[in-house]
C-alpha cells in the first residue's frame, strides 16, 4: 500500500517539471550576451542615446560609470554620448513628463535600466526585431511579442519598414531544427505568410545589420541591468579558488585532530 | 547542572576578569567541555551553519541600512544605488538576498534532521519548541524583508498575504489594515516592516537563538542512534561516547563551513537571481499598485504553504473557503509545534524505528517537496488536486504519528553509539 503510495506521489511530481518550462507563448529568439565584446556594448549605448533615451529613463545609471565600464574616454563620452544639458556625473534621465508621455503613449515609457533583467535578453532581442506596419495602430505599427504595444518603432529608420507578407522560409522539425533536403543538402523550403518582411529600399541596414545592431543595443542593457556582473564573476572565481584551497587545510586540520577519536 | 571537570582557578587578566565574570566557566560549559556524541554525520553541520548565515545577515543587513532609504519613493532606487554607486553594495547586497534562501535552506535541513532522529524527544522538547519559535520569528523576519526591495512582486507579495488576515470573519478586515496601517500595501506599510525587520524580529530571533543553544546545552545533543551518551559516563563523569565540543567540533564545522562557503559564493557571485528563484523577475520593477503581475508567486521557502492554503477550495459553515485556507496553513505550522507529544515510539532514531515511521518520513518530505513546487506555480485543476493530496499526507504524517509509532516493531538500540 505504502509503495502504491509512493508511486501516486512520484507520479504527481513528474508535471513539476514540465510546469517550469512553460511561460511565453510567443517564439523566442536566443540573445547570446557577451558582456566582454565591449565594441558591441559601446555601440549599444549610441544607438540607447540616439534611439531610446529620447523616451525611455535609465534614471539608475550614470553616464560616467557607463563610460568608465566600457572604456570610453570621459570627453568622447562627453562629447558624442551624454545628452545635451546633462553632466557626466549625472544618471541618464528623460526631460518628459509622466503627464504627457501618459498623454502621448497611453502609459508612460517605462525606465530600461533593469530591463534586461525584468524581461529577459531573449525577449528584447526578439521584440525589437518584431515590428510590423499596422495602420489600425496610433503609430502604425504593430509587435508580435508584445500586441498592441503602446511604443512607435523607434528603429524604423534603420531597419526599414517591416511588413507582414508571405515569404518562404525555411521548414524546421518539431525540435527547431532545420529540415535538409538530403539529395540537395539545401534546406526545405515552404512559403509562409505572416511572417515580417522589409520594404524593399525603407531602411539604412540590411536585415542582417539590423539585427547586429539590435544585438549590440540587447548588450548594452545587459550590461546595464547589472552593471556589477564583471567583476562579480572575476571576484567571484578568485574567492572560490581562495576556499578550495581553504578546504584542503580545513580538511587537514580536522583529521588531524580527530586522529584520536574513535 | 555544575560541570564536574571545571578549571579551578586562572590568574592574570583572566582571573581579573574570572573573578567578576563567569568568561572561563561560560568557555567550558558551552564549548570547551560541552561533550557532544562522538557520531556526529553530514546533518549535524547545519546548525552552526544557521548561525553562520544568521551573522551574515545582520552583518549585510547592518551595511545595507546604511545606504537603504525606507520610503515609497525611493526605497527602489536606493536598492539601485547599493547595487551601483554604494562601493561594493552588489556583494552586500547579494550576500543579504542569497543569504535569506540560504537561511531556509539550512533551516529546513536541520529540522529534518530533528524529525530523521528524534532530537524532539524528551527531554529535548523546549530545544525543539524554540527551535520551532525561531523558524516562525525567520518567516515573519523574511517576509517583512522582502516588501523592503518595494518591486512589483514585494509589493504584491505582501498585498496577498496580509489580506489573508481579511479572511478571518467579523474582525478580519480591520485587522489587515491594521497591519498595513493604510487601506492598501503604501509607503505606511513599508516604513512599519522596515523597523520590524531591522529591530523588532532580529532582537526576538537573537534572544531565542540563545534559549535554544541554552537548552540544547542543558540536556545535551542527541545523535544518530537517538540514545542519551549521559548515561554511561566515565570516573571523571565526562560521557563515554563524548567529544568536547571544541576542538573537536569546531575544527570539524570548519570543514563544513568552508563547503558551505563554496557554494553560497558560486550563487552570490555567479547565479544571484538564481533563475528567478531567491530574485524573482518582477521584482526588477518598482512596485505599481495599479498593475497587478500576471502571476504572484511567493519566495520559494513559503510556496508550501501557499500550496496548503490554495488546496483548500470548500467553503464551510459559510465561511469562505479562503479563511479555512489560512487555518489549514496556520495549523500545518502549528502541528509542527506537538510533535514531540505525538511521537510515542519506544525509540528516538529513524534508525531503530519501524518501517511505517521510515515510508512516513519519505512520504512526509516528498510531500513537504511537491507542495513546494506546486506553490510556484499558477494553481490549475489537476495541480490543485495534487497539492490537495500532498495536504493531506503532509497531515497524515503528524495526526497518525502516534498510532504507526506505537504499532510498528523497533529494532533493539545499542548502548554505546555506532559509527
Amino acid at each position: 500500500m505504502m509503495n502504491k503510495i509512493l508511486a501516486i506521489v512520484f507520479a504527481a511530481l513528474m508535471p513539476v517539471v514540465g510546469w517550469a518550462a512553460e511561460g511565453h507563448s510567443v517564439h523566442l529568439d536566443k540573445h547570446e550576451t557577451d558582456l566582454h565584446d565591449t565594441a558591441s556594448m559601446q555601440r549599444g549605448w549610441a544607438l540607447f542615446k540616439n534611439y531610446c533615451l529620447g523616451c525611455h529613463s535609465a534614471n539608475y545609471q550614470r553616464y560616467e560609470r557607463t563610460a568608465d565600464d566600457l572604456g570610453v574616454p570621459a570627453e568622447m563620452a562627453e562629447k558624442y554620448l551624454v545628452l545635451p544639458g546633462h553632466k557626466i556625473g549625472e544618471q541618464m534621465t528623460v526631460a518628459m513628463r509622466t503627464v504627457d508621455a501618459k498623454a502621448w503613449f497611453g502609459s508612460p515609457p517605462p525606465d530600461l535600466t533593469l530591463e534586461a533583467r525584468l524581461r529577459g535578453t531573449d525577449w528584447i532581442y526578439t521584440y525589437l526585431r518584431s515590428f510590423y506596419a499596422d495602420s489600425s495602430r496610433p503609430f502604425g505599427v504593430n509587435n508580435t511579442v508584445f500586441p498592441n504595444v503602446g511604443m512607435p518603432h523607434a528603429l524604423i529608420e534603420l531597419q526599414g519598414v517591416p511588413e507582414k507578407t508571405c515569404k518562404p522560409v525555411p521548414v524546421v522539425d518539431e525540435d527547431g531544427r532545420t529540415k535538409v533536403d538530403p539529395l540537395t543538402g539545401k534546406a526545405f523550403l515552404e512559403t509562409q505568410c505572416d511572417v515580417i518582411g522589409i520594404k524593399q529600399g525603407t531602411g539604412k541596414l540590411t536585415e542582417k545589420e539590423y539585427d547586429q545592431a539590435v544585438y549590440d543595443l540587447v548588450n548594452f542593457l545587459a550590461y546595464m541591468g547589472e552593471p556589477s556582473k564583471l567583476d562579480s564573476m572575476r571576484i567571484g572565481t578568485y574567492v572560490l579558488i581562495f576556499l578550495a584551497i581553504l578546504f584542503v587545510f580545513a580538511y587537514a586540520l580536522k583529521r588531524e585532530y580527530w586522529r584520536d577519536v574513535h | 547542572m555544575g560541570n564536574p571537570n571545571r578549571s579551578k582557578a586562572t590568574g592574570g587578566l583572566l582571573g581579573w576578569i574570572d573573578a567578576r565574570f563567569p568568561a572561563t566557566q561560560m568557555w567550558e560549559d558551552h564549548l570547551s567541555k560541552y561533550y557532544a556524541p562522538k557520531n556526529f554525520n553530514f546533518w549535524y553541520f547545519f546548525g552552526s551553519l544557521a548561525l553562520l548565515v544568521l551573522v551574515n545577515q545582520i552583518l549585510t543587513g547592518i551595511w545595507l541600512t546604511m545606504s537603504y532609504n525606507p520610503s515609497a519613493e525611493g526605497a527602489f532606487a536606493s536598492v539601485e544605488y547599493i547595487m551601483r554607486d554604494v562601493d561594493m553594495g552588489w556583494i552586500i547586497r547579494y550576500l543579504h538576498s542569497t543569504g535569506a534562501s540560504a537561511f531556509f535552506i539550512v533551516v529546513y535541513l536541520h529540522m529534518f534532521r530533528g524529525m530523521m532522529y528524534g532530537s524532539y524527544r524528551k527531554p529535548r522538547e523546549l530545544v525543539w519548541i524554540f527551535g520551532m519559535a525561531i523558524y516562525l520569528a525567520l518567516m515573519a523576519e523574511a517576509f517583512m524583508g522582502y516588501l523592503l526591495p518595494w518591486g512589483q512582486m514585494s509589493y504584491w507579495g505582501a498585498q496577498v498575504i496580509v489580506s489573508l488576515f481579511g479572511a478571518i470573519p467579523v474582525v478580519g478586515e480591520d485587522l489587515a489594515q491594521w497591519i498595513r496601517g493604510d487601506y492598501l500595501i503604501s509607503g505606511i506599510t513599508l516604513n512599519r516592516f522596515f523597523a520590524l525587520h531591522v529591530i523588532a524580529l532580529p532582537i526576538v530571533l537573537l534572544a531565542l537563538v540563545v534559549l535554544h543553544i541554552l537548552a540544547l546545552h542543558e540536556v545535551g545533543s542527541n545523535n544518530p542512534d537517538g540514545i542519551e551518551i549521559k548515561a554511561l559516563k566515565d570516573e571523571r563523569g565526562i560521557p563515554l561516547d563524548g567529544i568536547p565540543f571544541h576542538p573537536y567540533y569546531t575544527v570539524k564545522d570548519i570543514v563544513g563551513v568552508v563547503v558551505f562557503l563554496f557554494v553560497f559564493c558560486t550563487v552570490v557571485f555567479f547565479f544571484p537571481e538564481m533563475g528567478g528563484y531567491f530574485l524573482e523577475k518582477p521584482n526588477f520593477e518598482p512596485a505599481n499598485g495599479l498593475k497587478t503581475p500576471v502571476h504572484i508567486a511567493p519566495v520559494w521557502y513559503f510556496t508550501p504553504f501557499y500550496a496548503m492554503l490554495r488546496a483548500v477550495t470548500y467553503p464551510l459553515f459559510g465561511v469562505d473557503a479562503k479563511f479555512w485556507g489560512v487555518v489549514v496553513m496556520g495549523a500545518a505550522i502549528a502541528i509542527l509545534f506537538v510533535l514531540p507529544w505525538l511521537d510515542r515510539s519506544p525509540v528516538k532514531s529513524i534508525r531503530y524505528k519501524g518501517w511505517m515511521s521510515k515510508v512516513a518520513l519519505v512520504i512526509f518530505a516528498l510531500s513537504f517537496v511537491l507542495l513546494g513546487c506546486l506553490g510556484a506555480t499558477p494553481s490549475t485543476g489537476p495541480r490543485t488536486v495534487a497539492a490537495q493530496l500532498a495536504t493531506v499526507l503532509y497531515f497524515a504524517y503528524f495526526l497518525l504519528m502516534p498510532f504507526y509509532t506505537r504499532m510498528e516493531s523497533t529494532k533493539p538500540v545499542p548502548e554505546r553509539v555506532t559509527g
